[in-house]
């Protein structure tokens, strides 16, 4: 690309980052109206938050399906704590242990991403999604098998107080909101700065049509297995915050509903939406609490009977209806009369220069929000 | 690349309302510490817990917060504890550590829970006992026998309830060895803190060589085919069980599917006759359980006084549920902690909740004296054991204590019914 366009990148990354800013300031400021279990809720969502980003960047922009991001959340989690827990031990201070052990949850969540990136980039569709599935079936068993994993019972995490200076000012929860939010930003920010970059349009490059994109020299294989480590680093960020905010990493948390849920999440929220995965993670939290709220008050033995098994069924019921209404999911249904129309443009105009238009047998071709024509190139 | 042109309005307009959030919220600080005593007013005391009603533990122990409860009911119906009424709010984690989190916050901090009152499982409730220790809440009566509640120095708030599993490890590998000596001893435990504790026990009782093969299982593999052929291969004569009462069951079932019949010996957590019966079915779970010998600390022997109290309470505030040791053990956590509400005073508070359980006066009503003191958070040092005969389970001529690195047969000094069940102020 030339120079101009640079300047163009240039401004736009600057954009997106100030606007990451802000909205990271705005959250910031909203755990103050929270009370300590809303603080709590909240931190975990934006945990999730990191875990839907990267998911919806994945199968939204490379069409790669992810089953397994649990697992890719669990391997941060484990990540942070085996480096988190001798670094505590060692009676290095809350930050620096805090930052090692981020970077425990960025190596482990990386190196796991980056077996499966290229298990990815060779595998298609249903086969990755099956070889994800795998994964975390496995990983209880793995969580037991493997030495130092603390098994079902999990290992515990060092404790984040709150502080000395703000000791007076917040409790414990809000703190471990205000580092959730913070490490979702620092997460989530970098995937945005890609999707909209180059990296971005290799993807949906790729997406379209594999042989198209090789033609115009771009290597298919290196950006399935970058989009999945990128995806990677972003959950397992996810899983050291959790890990942090829960205090305990167990295979239990990242079970294979959770990990369905994850990719619920990204649907209901719309392929290839930030903001919608950010909504996808807020429900993914939120709907079973708000479900079983609901259910404690109906009878003591239709609750029981109901207990664990209703937020699924709402799960699906939700899923089934999101995606007969708004095939783009929230993103699309919530993006107003301008950008929805924008958004099917290009999908009414004849295509014959679109590669992505080329005959596909990816099933989720067509409920990608908004495939931007690749004209540009 | 136009398409990414940013626009300048959405920044614009978040900067706004990002200032705007930032002068409006910071007044209404909703999170910040706050003091007074939670869950106690005029009227009620409300306390809270965790337990598995659904999930691999449920079948084993869901009736055990209904028996609290409706003990707490017969409480309330005789005027409460200092003229306040106990309220119990149950919460179910399906046995997953990940769920006892979410549930145990939403009890401290959206319930206000008093006290948390026999939260449920060793993988579980150790998951938040840093929490609950930070927050300061009174965290009474883990109904799990770890060794992690005892640790006065580092928990101050914590006490278990349920004998250690080093007591009962002990007491039965020891009484294995007086009925039967010589005989090859095996252990099956769950792959936590249960079945370590535990097999430390048996190795007190029978030498660190006494144990000819300990397998473990995973409560997330609902199978325990491999362990118990390798327990035959072995030829062993007297398992020893630290399993929840599912596994229990799955362990007679698949031994018995193997034609294979050796002594079983379960520890009180999953030792239990009727729930047993009721995973092995009415037909073939009597014949399998017969001479089934299991460790308990409680009054849990037909006939008598406490068990005929908790037999009427049932029938009247439980709705005449299946009575077996669950309900027993419900009840007598409800009885233990409103003995300690009782001692806290007119006016408790976290700080004299806690005082009152490590003062030592509680009494309990269990086989043995309860050992609750300043430097013991352990509820019991020893149990009685217990036999199924004809399709009864009732307590033997055996009781057994443990002292430190000893295991010594006792005589049980069991507590008689006072004031109807209610503890007296």
């Amino acid at each position: 690309m030339n120079r101009p366009v640079t300047g163009t990148r240039a401004r736009s990354v600057r954009a997106i980052v100030v606007r990451a800013a802000l909205l990271t300031l705005l959250a910031l400021a909203a755990t103050f109206a929270l009370d300590p279990f809303r603080n709590y809720q909240l931190a975990v969502i934006a945990a999730t938050f990191c875990a839907t980003a990267g998911l919806t960047l994945l199968v939204g922009l490379t069409g790669q399906l992810s089953l397994g991001h649990a697992v890719l959340m669990a391997a941060g989690g484990y990540g942070y704590v085996l480096v988190a827990g001798p670094a505590g031990d060692a009676g290095l201070p809350g930050p620096a242990r805090f930052a090692l052990g981020l970077a425990g949850a960025l190596a482990a969540s990386g190196a796991v991403g980056v077996l499966l990136g290229l298990a990815g980039a060779r595998l298609r569709g249903p086969y990755l999604a099956g070889l994800t599935l795998a994964l975390v079936i496995a990983l209880p068993a793995a969580a037991t098998q493997i030495p130092g994993l603390g098994k079902d019972q999990g290992l515990s995490v060092p404790f984040e107080a709150v502080p000395g200076p703000l000791t007076g000012v917040m409790v414990v929860e809000q703190w471990h909101a205000w580092i959730a939010i913070v490490v979702a930003a620092v997460a989530v920010t970098p995937l945005v700065v890609l999707r909209s970059g180059r990296a971005g349009l290799r993807m949906r490059a790729v997406h379209g049509d594999e042989v198209a994109a090789r033609l115009a020299g771009v290597s298919p294989a290196r950006v399935k297995v970058g989009a999945f480590v990128a995806s990677s680093l972003s959950a397992g960020l996810g899983g050291a915050v959790l890990a942090v905010v829960t205090q305990n990493v167990s295979p239990g948390r990242y079970s294979l509903a959770f990990s369905l849920l994850l990719v619920v999440a990204v649907v209901v929220g719309g392929l290839g939406s930030v903001g919608g995965a950010a909504a996808g993670a807020a429900l993914v939290v939120l709907l079973p609490w708000v479900v079983e709220t609901v259910a404690s008050g109906l009878p003591a033995d239709v609750a029981q009977r109901l207990s664990g098994n209703l937020a699924v069924a709402v799960f699906g019921a939700l899923l089934v209806a999101v995606t007969v209404a708004w095939p783009g999911g929230l993103a699309a249904a919530t993006a107003g009369p301008r950008a929805r129309l924008a958004g099917r443009l290009p999908r009414a105009r004849p295509r014959p220069a679109d590669p992505s238009s080329g005959p596909s047998s990816d099933p989720s071709h067509d409920l990608r929000p908004e495939p931007r024509p690749i004209t540009e190139r | 690349m136009r398409n990414h042109a940013p626009t300048p309005t959405p920044a614009a307009k978040a900067m706004a309302a990002a200032g705007a959030a930032v002068v409006g919220l910071t007044v209404a600080a909703c999170s910040s510490p706050a003091a007074a005593t939670p869950g106690v007013d005029d009227e009620t005391v409300k306390v809270g817990t965790h337990q598995p009603l659904t999930g691999p533990a449920a079948a084993g122990f869901s009736s055990i917060s209904a028996a609290t409860s409706a003990y707490f009911e017969y409480v309330n119906a005789q005027g409460g504890i200092h003229g306040r009424t106990i309220e119990y709010v149950v919460k179910d984690d399906g046995y997953n550590p990940a769920n006892t989190q979410t549930v145990v916050r939403e009890l401290v901090q959206e319930d206000d829970v008093f006290a948390l009152l026999n939260g449920l499982g060793t993988p579980t409730h150790s998951s938040v006992l840093d929490y609950l220790d930070q927050n300061g809440v009174p965290d009474l009566f883990v109904a799990s026998g770890s060794t992690t509640w005892n640790q006065p120095e580092e928990y101050p708030n914590t006490f278990g309830f349920n004998v250690d599993y080093v007591v009962e490890g002990a007491a039965l590998a020891q009484h294995a060895a007086d009925q039967k000596p010589g005989a090859v001893v095996c252990v099956l435990g769950q792959d936590d803190d249960f079945g370590e504790t535990f097999l430390q026990g048996v190795e007190l009782a029978l030498g660190a060589d006494g144990v000819a093969t300990y397998q473990t299982y995973s409560t997330s593999n609902e199978d325990v085919t491999a362990q118990i052929g390798a327990m035959k291969e072995a030829g062993c004569e007297i398992n020893l069980l630290a399993t929840i009462n599912g596994f229990t069951a799955m362990a007679l079932g698949t031994a018995a599917q193997m034609d294979w019949f050796p002594q079983w010996y379960a520890s009180s957590s999953g030792g239990d006759y009727p729930t047993l019966v009721g995973f092995l079915g009415e037909d073939v779970g009597p014949k399998l359980l017969e001479g089934f010998v299991s460790a308990n600390y409680l009054p849990n022997s037909p006939g008598g006084d406490w068990y005929e109290l908790f037999q009427q309470i049932n029938d009247e505030y439980n709705d005449g549920a299946p009575f077996d040791g669950n309900t027993v053990y419900g009840m007598s956590v409800g009885y233990l902690f409103a003995e300690a509400l009782a001692k806290a005073g007119e006016d408790p508070t976290r700080e004299s909740l806690v005082e009152a359980v490590g003062s030592g006066e509680l009494v309990g009503n269990g086989i043995l004296p309860l050992t609750f003191g300043a430097d013991d958070h352990a509820a019991y040092d020893g149990v009685g054991i217990a036999v199924v005969k004809g399709g009864v389970q009732d307590f033997v001529d055996a009781t057994y204590r443990v002292d430190g690195e000893t295991v010594s047969a006792v005589e049980p000094e069991p507590v008689p019914l006072e004031n109807d069940g209610i503890p007296a102020p």
